[in-house]
C-alpha cells in the first residue's frame, strides 16, 4: 500500500488484497479481452492478430523492441485507436467509451500543459472526470494525494514546462492516477527518470495492483519490473510472442 | 447539460489563462492586423465616402486573417505533448470542448475588434451614415461565424502535415456567405444607401445552421485517428 495516500486504500466495501489474490485465482473474469486485434496503418500493420486475455488485480509489462507494436496496443485499449479487425472488451463491456472513466492512461509524452502548474493541470483534468464533483476542497485534496503520491510538492507554483524529464514523467503519473483507475495503462513511464526515482514508481506501482488496479506497463527496462510484474508479455511484429510469469519476491523466496 | 456548461466553463478558463501567459494568439492576431490598417492606409487617400465604400471589405478581411492565426494557436497548444489525447480518454463530452474552444476563439476575436476599431475610424475617417446600433450586431455574428467554422475547420485540419495552409483552404470557401453577409451589412450600415436587415437576417441564420452542424460532427473529428 502507498504510505500517506488514504485514496488509495481499498474502499469500503472493497475486498482487500491478500483475499483479492486468493479470488482472482479462483474465478475472476478477465480485466481485459483482446480477440484478434489488427490495427494497419496505411500497408503497414502495426498489430497483426493479437489475442490475449488479462486478469484484474495483475501487473503486467509488456516488452518488445521498437516498432513491435506495444504502444499502438496500449493506445487501442485507451481507446485512441480504433482497431482496423478485431475486438477490445474491458471490464466485461466493448464499448470502450462507456469505461473511459476506469481507465488511467499516461503515454509518452507528458499530456500535460506546460504553461500550468502541476496543481493547475490536475484540477482541470480532475473536471474533465467529474472528480471535482465531490466538491473544490475534496478534489483539491484529490489532486494534492497523487502528487505527493509520485513524490513531488502539490505547493511547487512554476509550470510544468520547467519541470526536470523526470519530475514531468511523474506528474504525468500523478495525472493517470487522478481518477482512481480500475485499469492502468502506462506508456515507458520510467524513461528519463533516474534510477532511484523509477524504483520508487514501482514501489507506488506495486502497492496499486496489490490493492486490485490491473497496469499494463510498456517498457524497455524489463529490469525494474523484475519481482513485481506479476507476467511479461513480449511482442514482436506486431504480436504477442510468449508470455512469462514473473518472480514475485515472496515466491523466489 | 449542467455538466457540458461545467466542463466548457473549466477548459474555457484554462484557454484563457494558457492565453494570458502565453499571448500567442493575441499578439500576433494584434501585428497582423495592424499591418493590415497600416499599409492599406499608405496605399491610398481616404476620403469619408471611399472609406465608407470600402471598410466593410477592408475591416473584415482583417478580421479574417487574423482570426485564422487565432485559430490555428487554439488547437496547437493542444497539441503540445499531445494533451488533447488526455482530453480523448477522458468521459468528458466533445461538445463542451468545442464550445469552450468556440467561445474562447469568440473572445480573442472581439478583444481584436475593440483594440483595432478604433484605429479604423481614425486611419478611414470612418463614421457610419446608417444605424450605427447594427454595427456591434454584425460584427458579433459575423464573428461567430467566422470562429464556429474555423474552430471545426481547424480541429478537423489538426492532423494533417501542413495544417496552416489546409485551415484556410477549407474554411474560406464555406465562408463566402457569411463574408459576403458581414461585408455588405457593414457596408450598409456605414453608406446608409440601403438596409442591412437582410443580411443580419442571412448571418443569424448561417451561424445557428453552422454551429448546429458543427456540434452534431465535432464528436467524429475528435475521435478521428
Amino acid at each position: 500500500m502507498v504510505a500517506g495516500v488514504g485514496s488509495f486504500a481499498p474502499r469500503a466495501g472493497e475486498t482487500p488484497a491478500p483475499a483479492r489474490a486468493v479470488l482472482s485465482s479462483v474465478a475472476m473474469l478477465p480485466a481485459v479481452i483482446v480477440t484478434d486485434l489488427v490495427k494497419q496503418f496505411g500497408r503497414f500493420a502495426a498489430l497483426r492478430g493479437v489475442s490475449a486475455e488479462f486478469a484484474p488485480g495483475r501487473l503486467y509489462a509488456i516488452l518488445g523492441d521498437n516498432g513491435a507494436g506495444k504502444t499502438t496496443l496500449l493506445r487501442a485499449l485507451a481507446g485512441l485507436i480504433p482497431p482496423t479487425r478485431g475486438k477490445i472488451s474491458i471490464l466485461g463491456t466493448t464499448n470502450l467509451r462507456s469505461v473511459c472513466g476506469q481507465l488511467g492512461y499516461m503515454a509518452h509524452p507528458s499530456l500535460l500543459y506546460d504553461e500550468m502548474s502541476g496543481m493547475e493541470n490536475l484540477r482541470y483534468f480532475a473536471r474533465l472526470y467529474g472528480v471535482s464533483n465531490r466538491g473544490q476542497n475534496e478534489n483539491d485534496q484529490r489532486c494534492a494525494d497523487v502528487i505527493r503520491a509520485v513524490k513531488l510538492d502539490p505547493s511547487l507554483t512554476r509550470p510544468v514546462g520547467q519541470y526536470s524529464q523526470g519530475m514531468r514523467q511523474r506528474m504525468s503519473l500523478a495525472r493517470a492516477l487522478l481518477n482512481d483507475p480500475k485499469i492502468l495503462l502506462l506508456d515507458e513511464p520510467f524513461s528519463n527518470v533516474d534510477m532511484r526515482s523509477a524504483r520508487e514508481m514501482v514501489s507506488l506501482l506495486t502497492g496499486l495492483r496489490d490493492s486490485g488496479k490491473t497496469i499494463f506497463v510498456v517498457t524497455h527496462q524489463a529490469s525494474l519490473l523484475e519481482g513485481a510484474a506479476d507476467e511479461f508479455v513480449h511482442m514482436e511484429a506486431g504480436q504477442i510472442v510468449s508470455r512469462t510469469a514473473g518472480l514475485r519476491p515472496a515466491e523466489a523466496r | 447539460m449542467n455538466a457540458i456548461a461545467s466542463l466548457t466553463r473549466a477548459t474555457l478558463t484554462k484557454d484563457l489563462r494558457l492565453e494570458w501567459r502565453s499571448k500567442d494568439a493575441i499578439n500576433s492576431m494584434l501585428f497582423f492586423s495592424l499591418l493590415v490598417v497600416v499599409i492599406f492606409s499608405f496605399s491610398f487617400d481616404p476620403t469619408a465616402e471611399e472609406s465608407r465604400q470600402i471598410a466593410g471589405g477592408l475591416v473584415w478581411v482583417a478580421f479574417l486573417f487574423a482570426a485564422v492565426v487565432a485559430l490555428n494557436q487554439t488547437w496547437a497548444r493542444e497539441m503540445r505533448n499531445q494533451v488533447l489525447d488526455s482530453y480523448r480518454v477522458s468521459p468528458a463530452p466533445p461538445n463542451a470542448l468545442f464550445l469552450a474552444k468556440v467561445l474562447g476563439n469568440f473572445i480573442f476575436v472581439t478583444v481584436l475588434q475593440a483594440l483595432m476599431t478604433p484605429l479604423f475610424i481614425v486611419f478611414y475617417n470612418l463614421r457610419a451614415l446608417g444605424p450605427a446600433y447594427q454595427l456591434p450586431i454584425v460584427a458579433a455574428l459575423g464573428t461567430w461565424a467566422l470562429v464556429v467554422n474555423g474552430t471545426f475547420f481547424a480541429a478537423m485540419s489538426l492532423r494533417t502535415r501542413s495544417r496552416e495552409i489546409m485551415l484556410p483552404l477549407l474554411l474560406f470557401p464555406i465562408s463566402i456567405p457569411a463574408l459576403l453577409a458581414m461585408v455588405e451589412a457593414t457596408g450598409a450600415i456605414l453608406t446608409g444607401d440601403f438596409s442591412a436587415r437582410f443580411w443580419i437576417v442571412l448571418l443569424a441564420a448561417y451561424d445557428v445552421v453552422f454551429t448546429i452542424a458543427s456540434l452534431f460532427l465535432f464528436g467524429f473529428v475528435l475521435q478521428a485517428e
